[in-house]
């Protein structure tokens, strides 16, 4: 159900029966390493070249999210899925051994919750019972994608990010589980005029404020009904923004708000930032949050993914850096 | 405040200062490295094989680029690179890296359109400009010559 501008409410019940989270082996040595389901010890993941060890990383994703339940494979009404890749080649060529129907999206780093918000509208809606909803970003896919060669020695600024490698599946379904989806807030493209690929933090900033302000105007909520609120990948540089600009707004996320990209790596880890990536977000929230809601350590968490809807080419023909963020509640089915 | 029409500059305290006088030294230390490795080459090129020192720059580059492309292969120069900003990427061991690294890159799409086609992406700049600003100044000088 619609709830105020941008917002939607699940009224039927929305509940996430199962996730996966598999990740590469820098991601693994990092503080939530034990939260993930699987980790692959080396960049390749076993494949030839970095693209197809993309895929190997969201195949698997999938393969454990449903091995967790007893939910067969062709029971599955609908497989939505996103990453960073020029024609979405990750999710696009795993769907190729998915007997399912398949919507591909593009949010950049705001996948994550995007692919969890359409799945739960579809399901409250009744066109869906189950949905697995997935995203996948490889280190070396974006690198050479979006930056350049992964050898070459340029010097990247204290601003950059580092690309999460890993891929994160959760399956949802009308069935009560412990944790339910409980609404989403779809968010608006929101460009402050940043120019810098090396400074995603900034440029996504406004549009996490963006989201979150609208979120709380839509249901009528304060930060403080929230056990934590949890951005994407806005790094060391976009996270104090991000409070200040929704402080400025007479939303005051001081002590709930954390960011994704801060969490999965130390800081030792020559990181820049912080990490990024669709898999950020994804391997955060599906393995490290849903496992805090599952032992009550936290009842109730506003996830806002961000995305930088940028392209090489238009950043090269001096064009500014569009953003969007997406976000979704998801709390303890019994609060 | 934090606002739209004057966002860059309001989030400036936000964002982390670039370390300038840290990274000049750190370029000028690295950079100078390789020109004494450089220097070092010479001699020995000189010596040992008694190439004039003119002569001997050819060999010495050469080796230079081996070195780089070989320590691109291993992963260790991306690292040296990200330590000594400009002092790694100046001399002829960044634009060997440059190459190796796109040429690595693109092995996956095979040799002829992935390598051989991609290996100057980067570099391609720099030969380029190379060739004109050579030509310009070449023309210079011999007009200079031919009227002065």
């Amino acid at each position: 159900m619609k709830i105020g501008k941008q917002s939607w409410q699940f009224n039927q019940g929305v509940y996430v029966q199962a996730a996966g989270t598999v990740t590469g082996p820098r991601e693994k040595q990092g503080p939530l390493g034990e939260f993930y389901d699987y980790s692959f010890d080396e960049l390749h993941c076993n494949e030839k070249n970095w693209e197809s060890a993309e895929r190997a990383l969201l195949q698997k994703s999938i393969d454990i999210c449903l091995g967790k339940t007893n939910i067969r494979q062709d029971a599955i009404d609908l497989f939505i899925s996103g990453d960073l890749l020029n024609q979405n080649v990750s999710s696009n060529y795993v769907a190729r051994d998915i007997p399912s129907p398949f919507l591909c999206v593009f949010g950049a780093c705001s996948t994550s919750m995007e692919t969890v918000a359409i799945g739960s509208s579809l399901i409250d809606s009744g066109n869906c019972k189950n949905v697995i909803a997935s995203t996948s970003s490889h280190y070396s896919t974006a690198e050479r994608q979006f930056r350049y060669p992964t050898e070459y020695g340029g010097q990247k600024p204290d601003t950059a990010t580092a690309t999460v490698t890993g891929a994160g599946t959760l399956l949802l379904n009308n069935e009560p589980s412990d944790i339910q989806v409980e609404g989403a807030t779809i968010g608006k493209v929101i460009d402050y005029g940043v120019t810098d690929p090396l400074d995603l933090g900034s440029a996504m900033a406004p549009a996490a404020a963006d989201t979150i302000v609208q979120h709380m105007k839509d249901f009528g909520r304060k930060p403080e009904d929230y056990d934590l609120i949890l951005t994407g990948d806005l790094s060391s540089v976009g996270s104090p923004i991000v409070k200040k600009m929704t402080e400025q707004s007479g939303y005051d996320m001081e002590g709930i708000h954390r960011d994704c990209g801060l969490m999965v790596y130390h800081t030792n880890q020559q990181v820049f930032a912080g990490g990024s990536g669709c898999a950020c977000s994804a391997v955060v929230s599906y393995g490290y949050i849903l496992q805090q809601l599952k032992e009550n350590n936290l009842k109730k968490v506003l996830i806002v993914a961000t995305g930088a809807l940028l392209s090489p080419t238009l950043v090269q023909q001096k064009e500014t850096i569009p953003c969007i963020a997406h976000g979704v509640v998801l709390q303890r089915t019994d609060v | 405040m934090i606002t739209k029409e004057n966002y860059k500059n309001d989030i400036k305290n936000y964002q982390p200062k670039p370390k300038l006088l840290k990274n000049c030294i750190k370029a000028f230390v690295v950079g100078g490295l390789i020109c004494l490795i450089g220097q070092g080459l010479t001699v020995f090129y000189t010596e040992v094989f008694g190439f004039s020192e003119k002569a001997a720059g050819n060999p010495v580059v050469t080796t230079l680029i081996l070195l780089s492309a070989l320590l691109t292969g291993f992963g260790v120069y991306d690292k040296i690179g990200q330590f000594a900003g400009a002092g790694s990427a100046v001399p002829v061991t960044g634009f060997a890296n440059s190459i190796t690294s796109a040429a690595l890159e693109h092995k996956s799409e095979g040799l002829v359109l992935g390598v051989a086609s991609n290996m100057f992406k980067l570099a391609g700049s720099v030969i380029v400009f190379g060739t004109v600003s050579a030509y310009i100044v070449g023309m210079i000088r011999y007009l200079i010559e031919q009227f002065l």
